[in-house]
């Protein structure tokens, strides 16, 4: 039985993909946790972790031992199925949000089959990506206030409070964004930006609105009161210990790294990248439209890759750089600034689009540069 | 059509369980559950934006400040004030007046299914509500925003500090 057969019959390329997500997501975040700590001695003029492996490469596997043979603690009068199921929730959404991100384009096979690098495509992407964020907060609440602890209740508090002031501000910021793109869908807004402006260039001041809600959902510094350390001794995750612990931790870091995907997708142009059309015209003259295609698909996803990871170190590089706020400055952010810039924001959008026009030609453009099987796979 | 039974189980138990949990954080978390079940249930429909605002509305905001404020509450069985036997048979007769309501509504309603050649897939796309949200029924919609305009004027007023009070 040849390969092609073989897929056609026992596995579809579509699931490899999905699988491909998953793990893709796990390792990321894995090696966050290095990179975080690599980004912070480089902040500080440290060495950083060197000891496992070459450079501390295998610091993450370290520390997963070391995490998973720590013995397991609960804490007295803690709500033992709720104390277990808090960090499991938390893990769970963030591993959901990945599934609807567009990590590439079409990879065109052989035989004619089309392969989306996207674990499932729906029409409803955005707010796909925002239930699950919105539901991340639940695996917070859950742990601080299983644990039986009043520090934890208050880190679990201070979570719920956050995540709801900072979504509103997170979802106008989108809005606006919507306005231009007019769809839902993740892959139609990456597509949209195939060889022209970013979104970034009709959007900064939503972008803008949007990164600083994205450190707020993902509990990042300096908006990381709900673990903060100098007030809360651990926060929500206090009374954990050994993997549960960890779940939390790993739980932050495919948070940080879904916000920096999206982030890249909504407004830098996801797997789209300067001259590609140029690319794809000179490599179809030479090679063909299937070698073509495969090529620009590929290198919009090396290119994808590259702006999530930027955008990574830029979560960190602000952990390492900016001091923590104190509660009622993150509130009076949330509600009295952010907020109001948003509908200012949405407003203002309104307004180009009546007097400009919306950039609907734009669109026309780019759908032609896309293949045709292509495009009848992003209209569905 | 399995798919259809499980959800209307897991709604249906999640259902009896707000109501019979003890803890008043298994009831919300239960709650929770309800809502997701009928998410999936407007999946079914093909109602994909009504599913995804009712998690992102309903699980995702509401609930958290339901959680939110059980929390604060120190719920336990000897701090939990004994309910009159009048309140229990006044929720008893809300609650069966308002199943009376909707087994009216739904007294006329012919089970037959869509008919599969007339079928518009697209029916509850989100392009498609927001057509018929702003030129069928504009006026309802717009009231429905002042509306909640003037809820959120209201709870403002009651949040705002009042003249000579401190909080710290």
């Amino acid at each position: 039985m040849d390969i092609s057969a073989l897929t056609s019959v026992v596995i579809s390329w579509q699931s490899l993909v999905i699988l491909a997500v998953f793990g893709i997501t796990l390792l990321i975040a894995t090696y966050s946790t290095y990179a975080e700590r690599v980004v912070a001695a480089f902040l500080q003029d440290r060495v950083g972790p060197d000891r496992a492996g070459p450079y501390g490469l295998l610091q993450p596997l370290a520390d997963a031992v070391k995490l998973f043979t720590k013995e397991e603690f609960f804490p007295a009068g803690a709500n033992r199925g709720l104390f277990v199921f808090g960090p499991c929730l938390a893990m769970t959404t963030a591993l959901m949000a990945s599934a609807v991100i567009p990590f590439g384009n079409t990879l065109l096979l052989n035989n004619g089959e089309v392969v989306r690098l996207q674990a499932i495509e729906v029409n409803i992407g955005m707010l796909y990506v925002f239930g699950v964020v919105s539901l991340g907060v639940y695996g917070l609440m859950i742990g601080g206030w299983a644990s039986n602890n009043k520090f934890s209740l208050l880190g679990a508090i201070r979570a719920a409070a956050q995540a709801v002031s900072y979504e509103l501000a997170m979802g106008m910021a989108l809005i606006a964004l919507l306005m231009v793109t007019g769809t839902l869908s993740l892959r139609e807004i990456a597509l949209q930006q195939y060889d022209g402006l970013w979104n970034i260039v009709y959007q900064p001041l939503g972008f803008i609105i949007f990164i600083v809600c994205a450190f707020a959902e993902t509990n990042r510094t300096p908006f990381d009161l709900p673990e903060c350390e100098t007030e809360l001794v651990g926060g929500y995750h206090t009374e954990y210990s050994s993997m549960k612990m960890g779940l939390y931790l790993f739980a932050e870091y495919i948070n940080v790294f879904v916000a920096s995907a999206v982030m890249s997708t909504l407004y830098f142009g996801g797997f789209s990248f300067p001259g590609e059309h140029l690319l794809y015209n000179s490599l179809t003259s030479s090679q063909g439209e299937l070698f073509a295609h495969n090529v620009v698909t590929i290198l919009g996803t090396v290119v994808l890759f590259a702006k999530i990871f930027f955008f990574i170190f830029f979560f960190m590089w602000v952990r390492w750089t900016l001091p923590r706020f104190r509660y009622d400055q993150l509130m009076r952010l949330g509600w009295t600034m952010l907020f109001p810039i948003a509908i200012l924001n949405i407003l203002l959008t309104g307004a180009f689009i009546l007097f400009f026009g919306s950039k609907e030609p734009k669109r026309e453009i780019s759908k032609e540069a896309v293949p045709t099987e292509v495009r009848t796979v992003a209209r569905r | 059509m399995s798919l259809f039974y499980f959800l209307t189980f897991v709604a249906l138990l999640a259902a009896l369980g707000v109501v019979f949990a003890k803890n008043p954080m298994h009831s919300v978390l239960f709650l929770v559950l309800t809502f997701f079940a009928i998410s999936g249930h407007y999946l079914l429909l093909n109602a994909q934006f009504l599913a995804a605002v009712n998690i992102i509305v309903y699980a995702g905001a509401i609930m958290v400040l339901f959680l939110f404020v059980v929390m604060f509450l120190n719920l336990n069985a000897d701090t939990e004030p004994n309910k009159s036997a009048l309140a229990k048979v006044a929720g008893a007769i809300a609650g069966g007046l308002l199943l009376l309501v909707l087994i009216a509504a739904l007294r006329n309603v012919n089970p037959t299914g869509a008919d599969l050649d007339t079928f518009d897939s697209q029916i509850g796309m989100v392009n498609r509500l927001g057509l018929v949200l702003y030129q069928q029924y504009l006026l309802p919609f717009e009231l429905a925003s002042v509306l909640f305009l003037v809820a959120m004027v209201g709870s403002v007023m009651l949040g705002k500090r009042e003249a000579g009070e401190r909080h710290f």
